[in-house]
């Protein structure tokens, strides 16, 4: 289990980096490491050339404004989870990463290295394209923002180019009236969950106006299905038990070693209908704090 | 006064080291200290069923930094043989062993083919990636049912994938069965787990031409069987060879199978090169190339009386071997006897056939088949229990062997080729225990409140006896120091299990000593050559029985000597705090330092103390020096020879509570009963249950080898095969002891070390059927397979608890 030959780059600037990725299209950009590093220790991946970019400067921020939560590319999951203002600005991002892996992982691990890594098995990811947020990415040749319904193309494929750097990811702020909420399921703590749902809901007029859920690991990209339909005439157990089935109609939950694709699918009613209702609970909840489901 | 250190909580001595990362394994040997040391990497049959038509290395040698590729086709001698069947059997009739690398043929994916040596890991694993096999593929034998219908042939010569059919009976188990008034058929399944250590294994070798010698460190649980297996495979002299076993990062079993082909190899390529070669496994290796155990299927068919006593009970097994049988027949003849437990059936007849398949082998992981025999045993009584409406306390306290009935002899053979007589136990105080332990008569009241809440909540209880301490010898050597200190030397290898410390304590008491003065050291051949190995719970039966009668000896000499130097009677004298009294003379006493400076006499003096001992100040000039029937030093050695294995005994409770709707398992309360004979050190025992029980539920609840039709484990990585975490084991385990002395070593003991996992699966599935009211009849069992079995069983008319068929 030692990694294949590869060169080794450290660039202290954001210029020397993207110049570097530019005249090397076999690059692989390390920044905490979690997922990268032991895909090159099983050899799963074996890039001509690491770029290091934990020694650029300015990407470890993780700031809140009235518009959203802004994660610098070096912000790990920890420093991320730590923000109070982060958690009041956009509390799901901080109730989804409490349950990605474990402590000493999100220590390293950063936010903006899940999201481009695109697992459809991470929590991040489909909390970025729940709350429609976004990822600014930079290359030689210029920057761009991709928009989270953009990102994710397929299984561990981003729409990042190989040339690219993610430098920031944007996770819109909690809008008035609304609420969310996050539950998994997994075989073990800290494990890639069987399924999880992350969820909000916005209420307005005492209706509710807004219902989507985003789910992982039941579909191959992660996925986030529009239930206001099913949500329009109240939240009640039938409701609820409705926008489990509206949600299995757009997922494609697989059978694995660890769970059948029929467990998975109970899981996707169970899990929609708790997370719904604790994001329905939160977004009438005068305290503004979601529920830990 | 030395306080007395056996049966206290004595902190472990090991813990500071361990702890504070200075432990020193054997990836750590020869770090900055063995120059131009060299490492290897193994290639590895990514196939399961294959002959092997050609193996190209050329390109192998131009990567720069590869010293030597070796293949079958290198080898020689003894080195070309497969390797040993360790522990042959009659009724191994079809023993197969690998070969140290594949010859013309692989049978499980993982098996080594190609040896490179290299100057660092990373270049040796890129030479292994220029190899290029060709490979003529065969059809892949994976699991019992493959095996049993023998399509297909994991060995040519070995028909129907049999290595080996065993028969033992009692009385006449079929006629009892159906003479019975009540009868049942159980068919019940466990699948393949393995041990897991978190260091897998390891071996460096170097070789001094100088002298000839070879000195191997290898992660093992017998260094002598190691240093046997590589004297005989390299045709070097024992006394060549010597094998030390630095610290082990856990063993749980998988490293007392050996020599594995690189602890053989290593040695191999460390003297070809003439430089320390070290190879230090992968977790990916040691999930595909080392060894797992438990998977089995049984059928059960039973037949008992109104108040569920056993009858007659007739078990047919069928044993998943693995590609080789290296191990012998140890684990399925463990499950065919400890399937006993704590009872007495009248007849008993118990048949089971080993079967090969392509994958990896089969040897002991912890428990080393008691799991099976107790799950099986157990959901037997639970069976009944149900058949019958009784409570299942009543119907196993209704089949127990009584205190009195001790010893008793079962008139079966066990693993160890001697008679199946346990010693000493008390089941139906165990019994009491537990239920008070674990609030059994106050459950329904508990269940009945947890349901008013809409949760479901199930008990589950299982007893197990245990041979623990098997033959056939460990030794010790004690040797006090001029300094006073104790220099203590067993030959069996430590795992982590606190020997350090309880083999001090034993020491202690017997010379006087304080804990402190007292140094032990384990698996290194050089202080004891003579050892047989840590496994089957025998390390403070046999090396501690060892120690305590060689430190006896030392003790015998020590009041010889300090008697003639204090001019007293050696009934007088007494060993405390380090010295040798006269009682009730204070002042006249002189400190064991003093007396082992007497015990050497000597022609120079090197420093004050031993000029008391030099030729003039010494000994009675009309006789020699050294009396004709002595020797010089202040030593004692010795060795313990059991006539036969001694029974410890436990029985284990469980409340779980499955969630109604994810059928997800939360365990709210584990308890254990425990009886390893008297205990030098509660904390220790303590934690050895700690682990077992951890471990355990792993192999209840979380853990299996998922091989796929081809037969690729496809979750060998610990991403994928669920060790628990500490988040999945209870914050607390309820422990109560019970102590029934052996009669066959001089301290009562029994062992400890494998007790904690033995009863888990039959615990968990108790506990759940109890919670769910149907029949749990294949463990391990995981969310996902109980949602699927409670949709089976809500398909079906409803049923009262548990119910296996009757036979009409």
């Amino acid at each position: 289990m030692k990694p294949a030959p590869f060169a080794y780059r450290r660039p202290t600037t954001l210029e020397e980096a993207l110049a570097v990725l530019a005249e090397s299209p076999d690059a692989k950009v390390l920044a905490g490491g979690q997922s990268l590093v032991p895909l090159l220790s099983m050899r799963l991946a074996a890039p001509a050339l690491l770029v290091d970019i934990n020694r650029l400067p300015d990407l470890d921020h993780v700031t809140a404004t009235a518009d959203g939560v802004r994660v610098g590319a070096l912000a790990r999951h920890a420093d991320v989870l730590a923000s109070a203002e982060a958690r009041a600005c956009q509390p799901l991002v901080a109730l989804a990463l409490g349950n990605v892996a474990h402590a000493t992982i999100r220590n390293r691990g950063t936010t903006v290295g899940s999201l481009v890594h695109a697992d459809a098995a991470a929590e991040m990811p489909v909390v970025l394209r729940l709350l429609g947020g976004s990822v600014d990415v930079a290359s030689a040749s210029g920057r761009r923002t991709i928009a989270a319904d953009d990102l994710f193309l397929g299984p561990l494929e981003s729409s990042l180019r190989p040339d690219e750097i993610a430098l920031e990811a944007f996770f819109p702020a909690l809008a008035p009236g609304a609420g969310v909420g996050f539950e998994e399921v997994a075989r073990r703590h800290g494990d890639y969950a069987m399924c999880g749902v992350a969820g909000l809901v916005r209420v307005a007029g005492g209706r509710v106006v807004e219902a989507r859920a985003g789910y992982l690991s039941v579909s191959d990209v992660p996925t986030v299905v529009d239930l206001t339909d099913s949500l329009a005439d109240g939240v009640t157990d039938a409701s609820l038990a409705a926008a489990g089935e509206a949600a299995l109609a757009d997922l494609d939950p697989q059978e694995d070693i660890h769970a059948a694709a029929d467990y998975r699918a109970m899981l996707v009613r169970h899990l929609t209908g708790r997370v719904l209702r604790a994001a329905h609970a939160h977004a009438t909840d005068e305290r503004g704090e979601p529920d830990h489901a | 006064m030395t306080t007395k250190m056996f049966g206290t909580k004595v902190q472990r001595v090991e813990d500071q080291r361990l702890l504070r990362g200075q432990g020193r394994y054997v990836d750590d040997v020869g770090v900055g200290a063995f120059p131009g040391m060299l490492h290897a990497a193994v290639l590895r049959s990514p196939h399961a069923h294959a002959r092997i038509v050609d193996i190209d290395v050329a390109d192998v040698l131009d990567v720069e930094g590869v010293h030597a590729v070796w293949t079958h086709e290198d080898l020689a001698d003894a080195m070309a043989e497969p390797l040993p069947l360790l522990i042959p059997h009659d009724a191994l009739t079809h023993g197969r062993t690998q070969y140290a690398l594949a010859r013309d043929e692989v049978n499980y994916v993982g098996e080594a083919i190609a040896f490179v040596v290299a100057d660092d890991r990373y270049l040796a694993e890129d030479a292994v990636e220029r190899i290029r096999v060709t490979y003529d593929f065969l059809p892949a034998v994976v699991g019992i049912e493959a095996a049993r219908a023998a399509t297909h042939l994991v060995h040519d010569d070995v028909p129907g994938n049999v290595g080996a059919r065993l028969d033992q009976h009692v009385g006449d188990a079929p006629a009892a069965v159906a003479a019975a008034p009540h009868r049942l058929e159980l068919d019940l399944t466990i699948e393949r787990s393995a041990c897991t250590p978190l260091e897998g294994r390891g071996t460096v070798a170097r070789w001094d031409p100088d002298t000839s010698r070879l000195q191997v460190w290898t992660s093992t649980q017998t260094s002598t069987g190691v240093r046997a297996a590589v004297a005989a495979k390299l045709g070097l002299d024992l006394g060549q060879v010597d094998v030390i076993t630095p610290d082990v990062g856990g063993g749980f079993g998988v490293k007392i199978n050996h020599p594995w082909p690189e602890e053989l190899l290593v040695p191999l390529a460390a003297k070809a090169l003439g430089r320390p070669v070290k190879f230090t496994e992968d977790r990916r290796e040691h999930f595909i190339s080392s060894a797992h155990e438990r998977g089995q299927v049984h059928h059960v068919e039973v037949g008992f009386d109104d108040d569920g006593r056993l009858l007659g009970l007739d078990v047919e097994f069928w044993h998943d071997h693995g590609a080789y049988s290296p191990y012998g027949l140890i684990v399925p003849i463990i499950t065919s006897t400890q399937l006993l437990g704590p009872y007495k059936p009248d007849n008993y007849r118990v048949r089971f056939e080993s079967l090969y398949t392509n994958t990896v082998i089969v040897t002991p992981y912890r428990g080393a088949g008691r799991p099976q025999g107790c799950y099986v045993m157990e959901r037997t009584m639970d069976a009944i229990a149900a058949h019958l409406g009784k409570d299942r306390a009543e119907v196993r306290a209704a089949n127990f062997i009584q205190p009195d009935e001790f010893p008793y002899d079962h008139q079966m053979v066990f693993q160890d080729g001697r008679p199946l007589i346990y010693d000493s136990g008390d089941y139906p105080t165990m019994l009491e225990k537990i239920k008070a332990l674990v609030g059994w008569d106050d459950f329904e009241t508990v269940r009945a409140e947890a349901a008013a809440e809409g949760r479901r909540l199930g008990i589950g209880l299982a007893c197990y006896v245990e041979g623990t301490g098997v033959g056939p010898y460990e030794g010790a050597h004690v040797h006090i120091e001029t300094s006073g200190r104790v220099k203590v030397a067993t030959g069996l290898t430590s795992q982590g299990q606190g020997h350090q410390t309880v083999f001090a304590q034993l020491v202690a008491d017997v010379l006087g000593v304080p804990f402190e003065d007292v140094d032990v050291v384990t698996g290194d051949t050089r202080r004891m050559p003579y050892a047989v190995g840590t496994f089957a719970s025998r390390a403070a039966v046999m090396s501690g029985s060892a120690i305590h009668l060689a430190a006896t000896r030392a003790k015998e000499k020590v009041l010889r000597i300090a008697a003639d130097a204090l001019e007293a009677d050696e009934d007088d004298l007494e060993l405390v705090d380090g010295e040798v009294r006269v009682k009730g003379a204070p002042g006249s006493s002189m400190s064991l330092g003093t007396v082992a400076v007497l015990s050497n006499p000597l022609r120079y003096a090197f420093d004050e103390a031993s000029k008391s001992a030099t030729q003039f100040s010494v000994g009675d000039p009309g006789r020699p020096p050294v009396a004709e029937d002595d020797e010089p030093g202040l030593e004692g050695k010795d060795f313990y020879s059991p006539e036969r294995s001694t029974f410890a005994s436990g029985m284990h409770a469980a409340i779980v509570e499955t969630d109604p709707v994810t059928a997800e398992v939360r365990i709210l309360q584990y308890a254990v009963v425990h009886d390893c004979g008297h205990i030098i050190n509660p904390m220790i025992v303590e934690g050895q249950i700690h682990g077992g029980v951890a471990q355990g539920i792993g192999g209840a609840l979380y853990e299996r080898m998922v091989y796929d039709a081809s037969g690729q484990l496809l979750n060998a990585s610990f991403m994928d095969f669920l060790m628990p975490y500490v988040t999945e084991v209870p914050d607390g385990i309820d422990i109560d002891h019970l102590e029934t002395p052996s009669p066959l070593n001089p301290l009562g003991l029994k062992g400890a070390g494998e007790a904690g996992v033995i009863p888990s699966s039959a615990v968990f599935a108790a506990a759940i059927e109890d919670a769910e009211g149907f029949p749990v009849t294949a463990m391990p069992i995981s969310p996902s397979e109980l949602f699927e079995l409670r949709r089976q069983h809500a398909s079906q008319p409803a049923s009262q608890g548990p119910a296996p068929e009757e036979q009409s």
